[in-house]
């Protein structure tokens, strides 16, 4: 084991995709010279030149459209959006094309393209350079999304994107670049759909995914303190997500709450919750609590955006609310 | 169709003469059997177009890359597609290139390099750039081409190509149809700057032909494409052309002048071919033997469409992913 950051296990993740394969490609604004707007390409286009680590021109439909035409013609291409804000511009390709193309095309092809964006607030980034917008894309059949919450996640679930036969939306959360954390010495890749037991309990499961993992966790520790044995699931997996692993946890606490960084209306939560109410309903001792966003654009303020983004004492007037 | 490269100037108008009329058979096929219910939804066809994608496809070989537009059958069958795959497709049958999910609008098959119609307006355009990308980073002589109408113009997303293209000298043709016609609309209603100036903003070539002209768009594609392989970097290839029927099948085209439904017919590329073929000293008998032949291997893909199962439903919902190995 070795420590490392987020942002550093995904540079690793793209270095080492790149030297395994040739046909891995990256590109996307400043991502090459400028080792990309988080630093998070740093170095690789020193390493494996101008051709595979391109830096594009300010053209999110024709970044995500050149994808999926690459990826049709033999390369894996790892394209970057540069704030998650921006895929509205890149939906057609997205949404129209690269989702569509395996099925369209009587699943004789399918599209070996990763994409790469950040999300999430707390920046102080404004109302459009922050959204969590990841469940438009989990809605798109033929669309993949994983959203990593550590370091050794960042780097296993990029290895896995790029490796899959399938578009791989790959959210990154801008908040947790620098987050420190254990990575193996030769790390692999992590499988996408399945979810992990980030803290083990037995009186009530939290299901999250990305920069919240760390709110859940704050809250298990405090309700901890007063007795209450939360278990935090991370899902780690958006689009397919591990439904047999909530379940379990659902089915060993019969409390679950939902927590996650964006909206909480019509969000990846009440997916979850909704399938639980119906596969989980002999097993649940109490409603399903969500916890999101408010239903309003991220605003720029620090106040704002510290009482906009869901806190960890919300998690834990939601877990008590289960309790009761 | 995947010709042979033939030597002999009567020879090679005869290839390019069968092919547009393979186009043209397979389309009044298909208008009669929509006419007739057996082929659902919407079709758009390319009569009289037919020069430009036979033209073009005379210099592209199996490792070349196209992407199409909505009106895109012409541009499939010139590339070499299976004609019982196309036409099983777009009668939704099993058999169907696309295993009756795509339909008319998303015709294709990677295989031969045809990566598909589409149904969005210039979204053809990133994915060729992307397959043009592939060609180049891979260290191929491949091109890649991508045929769209006037009325994509107005798109966004073709400015980001010409730039892209242009900027990083991509082997990408832009290969324009200009009919004129933007759907219901005349496209000077919509446009402001022609073809012409926004390649020249973008700095590409552009080369303007008689769309309707079989051997002009040939050499002027040849011409372009020579130019694809030499690494000199994209060219805008505009075809000016006519949209002889409706927008779709069923459009009644209350909004052109009878003047100009009067003057189609005389537009025709393959009446045109016929004439130099006949001028050129082609026997009328080994003319009309083409079409007899193309008419039997039409026939042939409409019934063994007609014989082929429906789709399975089961097999629709297993390809929206990739099957887990193992
Ligand atoms: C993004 C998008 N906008 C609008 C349409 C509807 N539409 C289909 S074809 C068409 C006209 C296209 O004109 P052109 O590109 O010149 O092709 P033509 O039909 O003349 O061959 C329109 C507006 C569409 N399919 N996609
Ligand atoms: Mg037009």
């Amino acid at each position: 084991m070795v420590e490392t950051r987020y942002g550093k296990a995904i540079n690793q993740a793209l270095h080492d995709a790149l030297a395994a394969d040739p046909s891995v490609i990256l590109f996307g604004e400043d991502v090459g010279e400028a080792g990309g707007p988080f630093k998070a390409t740093r170095g690789l286009q020193e390493a494996f030149g101008a051709e595979r680590v391109r830096d594009t021109p300010i053209s999110e439909a024709a970044i995500a459209g050149m994808a999926v035409g690459a990826a049709l013609s033999g390369l894996k291409p790892v394209a970057e959006i540069m704030f998650m804000d921006f895929v509205t511009l890149a939906m057609d390709q997205l949404v129209n094309q690269a989702a569509k193309a395996r099925f369209m095309f009587g699943g004789r092809n399918s599209v070996p393209m990763v994409l790469r964006t950040p999300h999430g607030g707390g920046l102080s980034a404004g109302p459009q350079h922050s959204q969590c917008l990841e469940a438009w894309l989990a809605h798109i059949p033929g669309l993949k999304v994983v959203c990593p919450a550590t370091p050794a996640d960042a780097y296993g679930l990029l290895r896995a994107a790029i490796d899959d036969p399938d578009p791989v939306v790959v959210v990154e959360n801008k908040a947790l670049y620098a987050l420190k954390g254990e990575i193996d010495d030769s790390p692999a890749a992590v499988p996408i759909g399945r979810a992990r037991i980030a803290r083990p309990g037995r009186d009530a499961t939290v299901v999250t995914y990305g920069a919240a993992l760390h709110t859940a966790l704050q809250a298990a520790d405090a309700l901890a303190g007063d007795g209450v044995d939360v278990e935090v699931i991370d899902l780690r997996s958006l689009q397919p997500w591990d439904e047999a692993a909530v379940l379990a946890s659902l089915s060993r606490t019969h409390r679950l709450v939902v927590l996650h960084e964006a909206v909480e209306a019509f969000g990846i939560g009440a997916e979850i919750a909704a399938r639980m109410a119906d596969v989980g309903f002999d097993e649940l001792d109490a409603p399903i609590v969500r916890v999101g966003a408010p239903f309003m654009p991220v605003p720029f303020a620090g106040a704002l955006e510290k009482a906009y983004l869901p806190a960890a004492a919300d998690v834990v007037a939601a877990v008590r609310r289960t309790l009761e | 169709m995947a010709r042979e490269p033939k030597n002999d100037p009567t020879d090679r108008l005869l290839s390019l003469y069968e092919g547009m009329l393979t186009i043209r058979q397979a389309e009044e096929r298909l208008k009669a059997l929509f006419a007739d219910g057996e082929v659902p939804g919407f079709i758009h066809l390319s009569i009289g177009q037919e020069a430009v994608p036979v033209g073009i496809s005379a210099s592209l070989g199996p490792a070349d890359t196209v992407a199409s537009n909505h009106r895109g059958h012409g541009h499939a069958l010139a590339k070499g597609i299976d004609l019982d795959g196309f036409f099983a497709e777009i009668m939704g049958r099993d058999s169907g290139l696309c295993r009756g999910r795509g339909g008319s609008m998303h015709v294709a098959d990677v295989s031969i390099g045809m990566l598909g119609a589409n149904g969005i307006v210039g979204a053809g355009l990133p994915i060729t750039l992307g397959s043009a990308l592939a060609h180049k980073t891979r260290g191929t002589d491949a091109v890649a081409v991508a045929y769209f109408g006037d009325g994509a113009l107005a798109e966004g997303v073709l400015h980001e190509c010409l730039n892209i293209a242009a900027l990083w000298a991509l082997p990408m043709l832009f290969a324009c149809e200009n009919n004129g016609w933007s759907e219901f609309s005349p496209t000077d209603r919509q446009m402001k700057a022609s073809l012409k100036d926004l390649a020249a903003a973008f700095s590409i070539p552009h080369v303007e032909v008689d769309g309707n002209d079989v051997e002009a768009v040939e050499a002027a594609a040849a011409e372009c494409i020579a130019a694809l392989r030499r690494g000199d970097g994209p060219r805008v290839l505009e075809c000016r052309t006519t949209r002889v029927r409706g927008h779709f099948e069923g459009d009644r085209q209350d909004y052109r002048s009878p003047d100009e439904l009067a003057g189609l017919a005389a537009t025709d590329p393959i009446a045109r071919c016929r004439a130099r073929l006949a001028e050129l000293g082609v026997d009328a008998n080994r003319i009309d033997a083409i079409a007899e032949a193309i008419d039997r291997r039409v026939e042939q893909a409409v019934a063994n469409a007609r014989g082929a199962p429906e789709p399975s439903f089961a097999a629709a919902a297993a390809d929206v992913y990739t099957a887990a190995e193992g």
